[in-house]
């Protein structure tokens, strides 16, 4: 039989969904051997105060980051796209649930 | 991009009150300096549940045995956080496990003197969570982004620590005879320790310097340590014990406290393996370590065969 | 519903949750990796607070000025009616995962029962119970798998600590006096019904983990009348020290 390592776990990536309807945040990372485990780990330590209705757990290795070296051709172009953020554009006074 | 020049670039972010994260450039002495301090942070939570985890099947009443059971779990937590902040600098958990169980990582001294009597449990909470908290408030505005994130995390969570605490030595302070001798006790036996805590003058801490320039470490031992017991002589007052320092003394004009010398032979010492618990704490750690093996392995196995189905 | 019948109900129940708190309490900072020690912890604080709640309603009962402390702090061991398997050691992690496992299955039904009767109290400490211990079972079954799935090692450890566990089982569904009013009043479901839902959950479990069912040989009997086996002792004399060392001290 081939010899078991003996380790800490897999690293984890949880994320956490703290009221109905919000987006999900990354709030850290968790050990453990398997997804269930995963789950059950990341809700023991990250809801402990019942900070959590929704989570996910992401094996670390499934990540794909940008690599900050690259972040001026990455994220700048958007930068002058001001089109995209609605204080761009001027309305008349006293216009209502727009 | 040359060495240097990236090293400057680094600098002025640092100045610029930038949070430097994981995949960022940092000069290797920097990740080396937090991945010391982070990791000595992240043992000290872990061996620190020993001397109060000790007294969880003693706790005297339901309640103190719930929130003591919290509060040592919570010390899990944390160390749990850290090391994960830890590991974003490209070190793993077993790696810092192990240079703990070789002495090559220390945790704080504090933990290495014994918790003798439940008033321990309240002079721990009130004095030595009292001083982490003092420090770890001060590590929030720390330069790495996932140790400063742990830090905002930590003080949240443990402001009941140092409550719980209080409230068990101020109830012992108005108690028996007997209730209130152990009281004081423990505040004699606890008090010293807890300004060692801080770490020595900042004129004998060599690593200061370039702790400080990369705003790492954003105040100095002596300022913290000051702080400390500022706010710290009259909560003792209050409850009717007296801290065992005979130079303890308001100073007007400075507007803090003067106090006595600290035994630094005392802190030498015990940071060096001298205190009359190091080799217990370390042992006990590297028995679970070791009784768990077995466990993990299980854990490992079963997970893949689940993959080969 | 008798008061008194009640308050022995309430007091047995109670006393199970609150020596297993203190077994899985013994476990904290000595798990075999950080996740899995807070895991631990965790069910610790469940059944704790599970106790308190109990025995909370078990003095009000009682209605003789003892408070839950008291009852938790003042009584010798013969008064204490928890099952012999909730004061077995940690002998190791197995033998943790394998008490916690069984009384996890026998809670959950204990509990489901309770949340639909006519106590207010009663029903509403249930409903909440029933939420963690429900976690328990899924938590602790799934260690049951790994460990018997896994190694060698972990095979042999986790079947040795069913069989050594084995014969506390039988306490769980016999039946005394007080059992069969709780049975009529819908306090509680008969010792068959429990048997039966124990071995099958637990051999569907077994099954899944690769392991057996251990040969029957003989089951301890004497709890619900304050009989332990020699660990209760020692428990209490670590739990109860302060409380008896200072009788005159508030906490």
């Amino acid at each position: 039989m081939e010899e078991i390592q003996d380790t800490q776990g897999e690293l984890w990536e949880v994320f956490i969904q703290s009221k109905k309807g919000l987006p999900f945040k990354h709030v850290g990372s968790v050990h453990a051997f398997d997804k269930e485990m995963a789950v059950q780990n990341a809700r023991d330590l990250y809801t402990r105060r019942g900070e959590g209705k929704g989570m996910w757990v992401v094996p670390a290795t499934s990540i794909v980051a940008v690599d900050p070296s690259d972040d001026q051709s990455f994220f700048e172009p958007a930068d002058d796209k001001v089109y995209r953020h609605p204080t761009f554009y001027e309305l008349p006074d006293g216009i209502k649930n727009m | 991009m040359g060495a240097e020049k990236l090293e400057v670039l680094f600098q002025e972010r640092i100045d610029a009150n930038e949070k430097i994260e994981p995949r960022d450039y940092m000069p290797e002495e920097y990740r080396q300096h937090l991945i010391r301090q982070m990791s000595q942070h992240a043992h000290s939570e872990v061996i620190g549940m020993q001397p109060e985890g000790n007294w969880i099947t003693r706790a005297p009443s339901l309640r103190a045995k719930k929130i003591l059971l919290a509060k040592v779990q919570d010390e899990a937590g944390h160390g749990l956080y850290i090391y994960s902040a830890t590991e974003t600098l490209g070190i793993t958990r077993d790696e810092l496990i192990s240079r703990l169980h070789k002495g090559k990582a220390k945790y704080a001294s504090i933990f290495n003197y014994p918790a003798l009597t439940w008033a321990d449990m309240g002079a721990i909470g009130w004095l030595v969570d009292g001083a982490a908290i003092t420090n770890q408030v001060s590590l929030q505005k720390t330069s790495y982004g996932p140790y400063s994130r742990s830090m905002v995390k930590i003080c949240k969570e443990e402001s009941f620590h140092q409550r719980q605490g209080y409230e068990i030595i101020a109830a012992m302070a108005k108690g028996t005879t007997e209730q209130k001798e152990m009281a004081q006790d423990a505040l004699n036996r606890f008090w010293w320790p807890s300004l060692m805590m801080f770490g020595p003058h900042d004129s004998d801490s060599p690593r200061t310097g370039n702790a400080m320039k990369w705003k790492i470490k954003r105040e100095s031992n002596d300022v913290l340590r000051q702080r400390f017991i500022d706010k710290t002589v009259s909560q003792a007052e209050l409850i009717g014990l007296t801290i065992p320092d005979p130079d303890l003394k308001w100073n007007e004009e400075r507007g803090s406290y003067d106090f006595g010398e600290i035994d630094w032979d005392e802190f030498w010492s015990v940071v060096k393996g001298g205190g009359p618990c190091n080799l217990k704490r370390l042992n006990h750690h590297k028995k679970a370590h070791n009784d768990g093996a077995w466990v993990r392995k299980a854990a490992a196995a079963h997970a893949k065969k689940q993959l080969n189905k | 519903m008798d008061k008194s019948d009640l308050f022995k109900f309430c007091l047995r129940l109670g006393d199970s949750c609150l020596i297993m708190a203190h077994r899985q309490s013994e476990m904290c900072s000595k798990g075999p990796f950080l996740e899995e020690d807070i895991a631990q912890t965790n069910l610790g604080l469940d059944l704790l607070g599970q106790a308190e709640a109990l025995l909370i309603y078990a003095a009000k009962l009682e209605d003789k000025g003892r408070t839950a402390d008291d009852l938790v702090y003042k009584r010798p061991e013969r008064d204490f009616y928890n099952f012999m398997l909730t004061e077995q050691p940690n002998t190791d992690f197995a033998f943790a995962v394998v008490r916690q496992y069984i009384m996890a299955l026998y809670l959950d039904k204990v509990y489901e029962t309770l949340s639909n009767v006519d106590d207010e109290t009663l029903s509403g400490i249930a409903l909440k119970a029933l939420k963690e211990i429900s976690y328990h079972k899924s938590h602790l079954g799934m260690w049951v798998t790994r460990l018997g799935d896994g190694t060698h090692e972990s095979h042999e450890r986790v079947q040795t600590a069913f069989n050594e566990l084995w014969m506390f089982l039988g306490e769980l569904y016999e039946e005394d006096e007080l059992d069969i009013k709780m049975q009529h009043a819908g306090f509680a479901i008969s010792g068959d019904e429990m048997k039966s839902y124990l071995f099958s959950e637990i051999s569907s479990c077994l099954t899944k983990a690769t392991l057996s069912i251990p040969e029957s040989i003989y089951m301890t009997t004497g709890s619900k009348k304050g009989i332990h086996t020699e660990y209760l002792g020692y428990l209490l004399t670590e739990m109860q020290y302060l409380q008896r060392a200072y009788p005159d001290a508030n906490w």
